[in-house]
C-alpha cells in the first residue's frame, strides 16, 4: 500500500494509488458480497434441512416428480457457461477482444437455454397444479405436506432463477463494454468480477440440483 | 507490495503538513448544490446526509414514544385507542432498530469518519456508497407508505403466525425491510474492502484506531447476518402473498422457525448496533484522558470475539417459545460467555482512566454516562440470560428496561459522545459547551428517571406492550412518563445548540482536543479530499506521549492526486516505515 503515484490511467478512480490497487479492492468486494450471497441462500437450505428431517419420506416421493434429465441438463449447461466465462476472462488477459466477445456471447446463449429449460419445467408443474403454497392442488402425492416441498423448491429454484437472470443482464452489459473495447489486458476488472458472480450462480445450481432432483 | 519478496521495509520520504487553522477550501466550499449533494459520491457528505436522515427517523420515533408513554399515564384509556397504541409501539420500535440504530454509527459517523482515520480519500467503492444511501431511502419510503396505509401492529418482531394473518400492512413494511438490508450489507461490503486495501503507508493492522476495528467487526456481521433477515422477510412476504406454507403449522410448516430466522440476525443486530458504539467509546475516552489505551488488543480483538459469540446465542430469545431444553442451556451458557469480552472492554477503558488527565468536557460526560448506563445493561442481560429468572422476567418491562439501557444507554449515548468529539471535524464549528454539559445532564436524568422505574415494575410482573394496567404499578408508569418528557427535552435542547452552531461563527480549531487521531490532522471541516497529501503514520493511534509534529507527517513527492504543491514548511525526518 506504500506504493506512490506515479500515473494515474483513465480507468483508475481517484481514490486508488494505482491499477492493482483498484483491480485488488474490487475482487476483495466482491467476494465479501459473495460470502453475503451465500448467506441469503443459506435460509432457505436451512429450511430445507428442516423439512427435509421432518418429512423425509415426502421429500423423496415428492422428487419424483421433477425432471432428472432436463435437470441434469440444465447441470451440464450452467457448468458450460462457467467455463465460457472463464475463458472469457483469460481471453482479456491475453488482450484478444474477439475471443472476448465470443466468450461472452456463448455465456449469454447458454444462461438462456437455462432460463428456457426451467420455464418448460415450471410450466409443466403448473399444467399438473403444483403451485406454491395454497394454490397447490396436485393430488398425484398422497403426503399431505406435499406443498411445503414445492414452496421449498419453488422459493430456492425461483431465487436462483433471478440470479441468473441478474446474471444475463451484467454479462450483456460486459458485453456491450467489450465491443466498445473497454478492456484489455490493463484493464478487465469487471470482466474478473462478473466471472465471480457467475461462478457463484453455478455452484449455487450445483448444490439444489442433487438437493432437490436426485433424492429417491 | 509488488515488491514484498525483496524486502518488507522500504524508505519514504515525509514532511510535516500541519493542518492549516484558516482552509482555503472545504467539503462544504466544494461541490455546492442541492444537485452536487445529491449525487455526490464523496463520503462525508454521505455521512452527513445519512446523518440528517437518521435525525429525523430519530426525531419520529421519539416522538411515537413520546405519545406511548404519555397514553400510559392512567391505567385504563388516556386518549388513544388500543389499536392505535399497538400500531405506535410497533413503528417505536421498527423505526428506532431498523431506521436509527443500525444506520445511526456505521452509516452516518463510520462513513465521515472512517476512511478519514485510514487516510484515505474515499471509502472503496464511493458509487456503492451513495446507492446504500438512495436504497436506505426507497426502504424509508416502503415504510411511510405502510404507515398511510393501515399502519402496522405485529410488534417489530413480525412474529408468525400473527404477521401472516394482521390486516396491517406488513408486506410493505417486511419490503421496506428487505430494501433496508441492502442498505446495510453494501455499507458492510465497503468498510471491510477499505480497511483491508485503503490505508496509508505506515498504518498496520496494529495502529488501526480502535474505532476502525469495532466498524470492521460491525462490518462482518452486517454481511454475515444481514442475508438471512432478507430471506426470512422474504418467505414471510411470500407466506402472505402465496402461503407458502413455511411458517404456517396448517400447512406443515412451523413459526418457531420464523423465530429462529429473525433471531439469528436480530441478535447480532444487537451487535451491530453496540459494537461501533464501543469504538467512540475508545476514541473518545483516550482523546479526554490524554492517554495511552490500557489493553489496546485485548479492546480490538474483544470486538471480534463478541462478533463472533454474537452469532451463537440467538435461541436465547426463544426461550418460552418451546425450543428443546437442551438447545436453552447450551444458548443461556453461550449468552453468559458474551459476558467476557464486554466487560474485558469496560474494565480496560476504566485502566485507561486511572492517572490519566481527565477533561470533562461534552463527550467525555457521554463517555461516563455509557460506562454507568452500559454495565447496567449488561448485567441486567446477564439475568435475562438465565434460565429461571428468564421464565419470570420473560415479556415483562424488566425486559424493555434492559434493552433500552444497553441500546440507549449503551449505543445512543456512544453516538451522542461520538457525534459531540466529532462534530467540530464535521462541521468546521463549536457548540456551546454549557449547554452542552446542561442537555447531558437533563439526558441522564431523564433516562434513568424513565427506565430505572420499568426495571422494578417488570420484576413485579408488569407485562410489555399492554395497552391497560393495575393500579398497583400506577406510581412507577407516571416515573417512568415525565422522565421521557425530561428526556425529550435534553434532545431539543441538544437539536437546539447544535443547530444553531452551524450557523454561527465560532470556527472550530483543526484540532480542538488535541487528538492524536489522524482525522484531527485535517482541516475543520476537511478538503475534499480529506488531507492535502497522502499521511504517513509512524505512530499508534493513542500516542499521546509522542510529539504532535510525528503526527503530521505525509508523502513529500506526492501531492495526494490533486493539484497543489502542499503546505508542507521543511523536511523534518526521514523515517522508514513498516509496509503494511
Amino acid at each position: 500500500m506504500a506504493n506512490q503515484t506515479s500515473s494515474h490511467p483513465a480507468h483508475v478512480h481517484h481514490h486508488f494509488v494505482d491499477s492493482d490497487q483498484q483491480f485488488d479492492t474490487a475482487k476483495m468486494g466482491m467476494w465479501v458480497f459473495l460470502v453475503n450471497e451465500i448467506l441469503f441462500f443459506g435460509g432457505l437450505f436451512c429450511a430445507y434441512i428442516v423439512y427435509r428431517t421432518w418429512y423425509p419420506e415426502l421429500f423423496s416421493e415428492a422428487a419424483h416428480e421433477l425432471n432428472t434429465l432436463w435437470g441434469a441438463v440444465n447441470t451440464v449447461v450452467l457448468i458450460g457457461s462457467s467455463l465460457t466465462v472463464a475463458m472469457a476472462i483469460r481471453s482479456a488477459q491475453k488482450n484478444q477482444t474477439k475471443g472476448l466477445k465470443i466468450n461472452l456471447l456463448i455465456t449469454i446463449a447458454l444462461a438462456c437455454v437455462f432460463m428456457v429449460i426451467k420455464g418448460f419445467e415450471y410450466s409443466h408443474k403448473f399444467h399438473l397444479g403444483i403451485f406454491p403454497g395454497e394454490y397447490y392442488t396436485f393430488t398425484g402425492i398422497e403426503h399431505p405436506q406435499a406443498n411445503i416441498f414445492f414452496s421449498i423448491y419453488y422459493m430456492l429454484t425461483g431465487v436462483h432463477a433471478l440470479h441468473v437472470l441478474v446474471g444475463i443482464g451484467l454479462i450483456t452489459w460486459i458485453y456491450l463494454r467489450a465491443r466498445k473495447g473497454e478492456f484489455s489486458s490493463e484493464y478487465y476488472t469487471p470482466v474478473e468480477i462478473t466471472g465471480l458472480y457467475w461462478h457463484l450462480v453455478d455452484l449455487i445450481w450445483i448444490f439444489l440440483f442433487p438437493l432437490l432432483y436426485l433424492i429417491e | 507490495m509488488a515488491d514484498a519478496e525483496v524486502s518488507n521495509v522500504k524508505t519514504l520520504q515525509v514532511k510535516r503538513f500541519k493542518p492549516s487553522e484558516n482552509p482555503k477550501s472545504t467539503f462544504f466550499s466544494e461541490e455546492k448544490g442541492l444537485w452536487a449533494w445529491m449525487t455526490t459520491v464523496d463520503h462525508k457528505k454521505i455521512g452527513l446526509m445519512y446523518l440528517g436522515s437518521v435525525a429525523l427517523f430519530f426525531l419520529l420515533g421519539g416522538a411515537l414514544a413520546l405519545l406511548l408513554r404519555t397514553e400510559l399515564l392512567t391505567p385504563a384509556k388516556t386518549f388513544i385507542e388500543a389499536d392505535t397504541y399497538n400500531q405506535f409501539f410497533t413503528l417505536h420500535g421498527a423505526i428506532m432498530v431498523f431506521f436509527v440504530l443500525i444506520p445511526s454509527i456505521p452509516a452516518a459517523l463510520g462513513n465521515f469518519v472512517l476512511p478519514m482515520q485510514l487516510g484515505a480519500k474515499d471509502v472503496a467503492f464511493p458509487r456503492l456508497n451513495l446507492a446504500s444511501f438512495y436504497i436506505y431511502v426507497v426502504g424509508a419510503i416502503f415504510t411511510f407508505i405502510a404507515l398511510a396505509n393501515n399502519g402496522l401492529d405485529t410488534g417489530w418482531t413480525f412474529y408468525t403466525p400473527y404477521s401472516t394473518g394482521s390486516t396491517s400492512s406488513v408486506v410493505w413494511v417486511t419490503l421496506g425491510v428487505f430494501i433496508l438490508g441492502f442498505s446495510s450489507i453494501l455499507t458492510g461490503t465497503n468498510f471491510i474492502t477499505t480497511v483491508h486495501k485503503l490505508r496509508a503507508p505506515g498504518i498496520t493492522w496494529g495502529k488501526l484506531p480502535l474505532n476502525i476495528w469495532a466498524l470492521y467487526a460491525t462490518s462482518i456481521i452486517q454481511v454475515l447476518a444481514t442475508p438471512v433477515l432478507a430471506i426470512t422477510v422474504l418467505l414471510l412476504t411470500m407466506e402472505r402473498t402465496l402461503g407458502i406454507g413455511i411458517f404456517d403449522p396448517a400447512l406443515g410448516g412451523d413459526p418457531v422457525l420464523f423465530q429462529h430466522f429473525f433471531w439469528f440476525y436480530s441478535h447480532p443486530a444487537v451487535y451491530i448496533m453496540i459494537v461501533p458504539g464501543f469504538g467512540i467509546i475508545s476514541e473518545v475516552i483516550t482523546a479526554f484522558s490524554k492517554k495511552h489505551i490500557f489493553g489496546y488488543w485485548a479492546i480490538a480483538l474483544s470486538s471480534l470475539a463478541i462478533a463472533f459469540i454474537g452469532f451463537l446465542v440467538w435461541g436465547h430469545h426463544m426461550f418460552t417459545s418451546g425450543q428443546s431444553a437442551v438447545a436453552t442451556t447450551i444458548f443461556s451458557f453461550l449468552t453468559f460467555l458474551v459476558g467476557i469480552p464486554t466487560g474485558i472492554k469496560i474494565l480496560n477503558w476504566v485502566a485507561t482512566l486511572y492517572k490519566g488527565s481527565i477533561e470533562m468536557k461534552t463527550p467525555m460526560l457521554y463517555v461516563f454516562m455509557f460506562l454507568f448506563l452500559f454495565s447496567i445493561g449488561g448485567f441486567t442481560g446477564i439475568m435475562l440470560g438465565s434460565l429461571s429468572a428468564d421464565i419470570h422476567l420473560h415479556d415483562t418491562y424488566y425486559v424493555v428496561a434492559h434493552f433500552h439501557y444497553v441500546m440507549m444507554g449503551g449505543t445512543l449515548i456512544a453516538l451522542l459522545a461520538g457525534l459531540h468529539y466529532w462534530w467540530p471535524k464535521m462541521t468546521g464549528k463549536m457548540y456551546n459547551e454549557t449547554q452542552g454539559k446542561i442537555a447531558a445532564f437533563l439526558i441522564f436524568v431523564g433516562f434513568n428517571m424513565t427506565f430505572l422505574p420499568q426495571f422494578i415494575m417488570g420484576s413485579q410482573g408488569m407485562p410489555r406492550r399492554y395497552y391497560n394496567y393495575i393500579d398497583q404499578f400506577t406510581p412507577f408508569h407516571q416515573t417512568s412518563t415525565i422522565g421521557s418528557y425530561v428526556l425529550g427535552v435534553g434532545f431539543l435542547l441538544i437539536a437546539y445548540y447544535l443547530f444553531r452552531s452551524i450557523f454561527s461563527d465560532e470556527r472550530a480549531p483543526s484540532n480542538p482536543w488535541n487528538s492524536r487521531g489522524l482525522e484531527w490532522q485535517s482541516t475543520s471541516p476537511p478538503d475534499l479530499h480529506n488531507f492535502d497529501h497522502t499521511p504517513v503514520v509512524i505512530h499508534g493511534p493513542y500516542d499521546y506521549h509522542k510529539p504532535m509534529e510525528e503526527f503530521q507527517l505525509g508523502l513529500a513527492a506526492s501531492h495526494n492526486g490533486h493539484g497543489g504543491h502542499g503546505h508542507g514548511e521543511s523536511v523534518e525526518v526521514t523515517t522508514e516505515t513498516e509496509k503494511a
